[in-house]
């Protein structure tokens, strides 16, 4: 299990197009990817669960790798976060 | 004729006839004649088929509003296979023993429900989109068939409420504007309207006797005239007319930078007095909010506005310009500008008073307040601070020391805070006579040409006999604005200026060959300047 820290400065947050993107770019991974923010988590894979976070610009949330190729699905995850979120 | 108003407007004004539209309700049943096996297998027949009108959509919205909006229909199809939607979708089937139709109605406002619960009015705009694709399923499983939008003649549409998917599909040579009862300026049928330049009124309390009546809806004042009278008519055609011209140059200059001839390049922002005006900063294609005015959140009541009131009109700002900067100036109260809460003494002199950083820094408390919101703002978007009234360096030492005072109780408090850029107005001679020292304080500074001429050439603005020998074009007042730029740049400040001068095509070249790196002008004025600065060449002798 790999994790990583990531404070988001998207202006919009985690909804609707940046969520749909994160859904699929995890998708794409052999890895479960959990998303946490504010005590409640969701899985990267589900588009509902993860807007209903509601995760705002300045919001720290914890990143979760876990299974499959882990060292590659947490860089493409870090990846991920900096350019998109 | 008869005006009623609306909550939230978009775009321009529409004329015409008003066409009432509803939505036909699917005929639907709970408990399922044939099981859950072939259920399942229905609702998976409708999904495949909501899938493929999804996809043509998105094609047709390509086309029509580009590729980020388009991605609207694409978060739709994913709604469809997301997991969690699935699973409530079937279990309701499967143990309920319902119809394939009411499971998707059920789920549908179950998930609908956790957005509108949402604080943030964004996420609460979310619940719409999936209305949206649980009544496309819906309709797919009973066959309901949805009545045109469009009659045979332009006319503007009134519905309870239109979904992103009705919005990219009506016609703009037979969909003149529309109204709706419901609706917010976030949801994506509001971001797929404006796109589309279809002039809409949000949240209007409307009857059926509006059906075929004439009217005038006034995106912009967020106002529906009914059965308007022919001088009205007659205004209304003029804007409209002032509009699509500007609109004809939107679409010509839009992304486009302000860069002149020979290649000189400058940012072009507009100024705002409400976060209301957000809106036409957008239309406007300005890049970024040069200076939004505080006041009218203290002149609005008979109380000094909350931190929490503050904090939502500049959050709302800093959020709807994406992440183009918000230059937010504190409260320039006093002057003309007066707030009974203040207890400011009669002046004699106000312009000469106790008003800008002196009346802020006189009532810290109030002050810390709008600071706390400006920085709880930051977190939302590229947001910078300026003080106004500047003579002497102590003034923006204190008001910066205010400022992390603030910060740092934000900080203790767990509150996300932004970076935030730090300027001043220059809007006294004394701040240009030391605006080398000032500069050394701050990231920028910003012109207020309108006090810098009344105090340079000592002309009272409010004062009816003086104010013709008000020549903005003076001499020294142009000198005051070189220097001002020159000081700047010698210490890494950038420089613009955001008092009406900034609008004066006949300074523009002035101030391109002067380097000053800013100009914000009123919404309206932004494109036309656009135009005007793209065709300078500085390389041909003035």
């Amino acid at each position: 299990m790999k994790c990583f820290t990531y404070t988001v400065t998207n202006p919009v947050g985690i909804h609707a197009r940046p969520a749909g993107l994160l859904v699929k770019a995890a998708k794409a991974l052999d890895s479960a990817v959990t998303v946490e923010c504010g005590g409640k988590s969701a899985s990267a894979g589900k588009l509902i669960a993860l807007m209903a976070l509601g995760i705002k610009a300045g919001d720290t949330v914890s990143v979760t790798v876990e299974g499959g190729d882990e060292e590659a699905g947490f860089q493409a995850m870090k990846q991920f976060f900096q350019t998109h979120l | 004729m008869k005006a009623v108003n609306g909550t939230a407007g978009l775009n321009g004004i529409a004329i015409g006839p008003l066409r009432l539209w509803r939505r036909t309700n699917a005929h639907m049943v709970f408990a399922s004649d044939v099981g859950p096996e072939e259920e399942l297998r229905r609702f998976e027949a409708a999904r495949e088929q909501a899938e493929e009108q999804l996809t043509a959509l998105g094609d047709k919205a390509l086309e029509k509003v580009g590729q980020d909006n388009a991605a609207i229909f694409e978060i739709h199809r994913m709604l469809l296979e997301d997991e969690d939607y699935l699973e409530a979708v079937k279990s309701v089937i499967k143990n309920r023993g319902s119809t394939a139709e009411y499971a998707v109605t059920a789920a549908g406002e179950r998930f609908a429900a956790v957005f509108s619960a949402m604080e943030d009015v964004y996420m609460r705009a979310r619940s719409a989109d999936v209305k949206d694709v649980s009544s496309r399923m819906v309709d797919i499983l009973t066959g309901t068939a949805q009545g045109a939008l469009h009659g045979d003649e332009p006319a503007i549409l009134v519905a309870d409420d239109l979904s992103p998917s009705e919005t990219i599909q009506l016609d703009k040579s037979k969909v003149l504007g529309f109204i709706t009862r419901y609706g917010s300026s976030s949801s994506h049928t509001a971001i797929l309207a404006r796109t589309m330049n279809i002039p809409a009124l949000m949240g209007v309390d409307f009857d059926d006797s509006w059906d075929g009546r004439m009217a005038v809806l006034d995106g912009v004042h967020r106002q529906v005239y009914l059965d308007p009278d022919d001088q009205l008519l007659a205004q209304m055609e003029v804007r409209r007319w002032a509009d699509q011209e500007r609109q004809a140059l939107l679409l010509e200059l839009k992304g486009k930078p302000t860069r002149t001839l020979d290649g000189r390049e400058i940012r072009l922002c507009a100024n705002i007095g409400t976060d209301d005006d957000v809106e036409q900063v957008l239309r406007n294609d300005a890049q970024g909010i040069g200076l939004f005015r505080s006041e009218f959140l203290y002149l609005e009541e008979d109380h000094c506005p909350t931190e929490d009131r503050q904090f939502k009109a500049y959050k709302k700002a800093a959020r709807a310009m994406a992440g183009k900067k918000v230059v937010i100036r504190t409260m320039d109260i006093g002057a003309d500008k007066q707030a009974a809460y203040f207890h400011v003494e009669k002046e004699k002199n106000p312009a000469l008073g106790c008003r800008g950083i002196r009346c802020c820094l006189k009532h810290r408390d109030l002050f810390k307040g709008q600071l706390r919101a400006i920085l709880r703002a930051s977190a939302f978007g590229t947001v910078a601070v300026m003080f106004p009234m500047i003579i002497d360096i102590r003034e923006v030492r204190e008001a910066k020391a205010l400022l992390a005072e603030c910060r740092a109780e934000l900080e203790a408090e767990g509150t996300a805070v932004g970076p935030l850029e730090v300027g001043i107005m220059v809007e006294t001679p004394a701040a240009v006579m030391i605006a080398d020292e000032l500069a050394q304080e701050v990231e920028f500074f910003s012109i207020g040409t309108n006090d810098l001429a009344q105090y340079t050439l000592a002309i009272d603005r409010q004062n009816p006999q003086v104010v013709p020998l008000a020549d903005p074009h003076h001499p020294a007042v142009l000198r005051m604005i070189r220097e001002t730029v020159e000081a700047g740049h010698r210490h890494g400040c950038w420089v613009g200026i955001c008092g009406e001068l900034g609008a004066d095509q006949t300074l523009s070249e002035t101030f391109l060959r002067m380097g000053l790196d800013e100009l914000s002008v009123a919404p309206a004025d932004v494109l036309p300047l656009r135009q005007y600065i793209r065709g300078l060449n500085l390389r041909e002798e003035p």
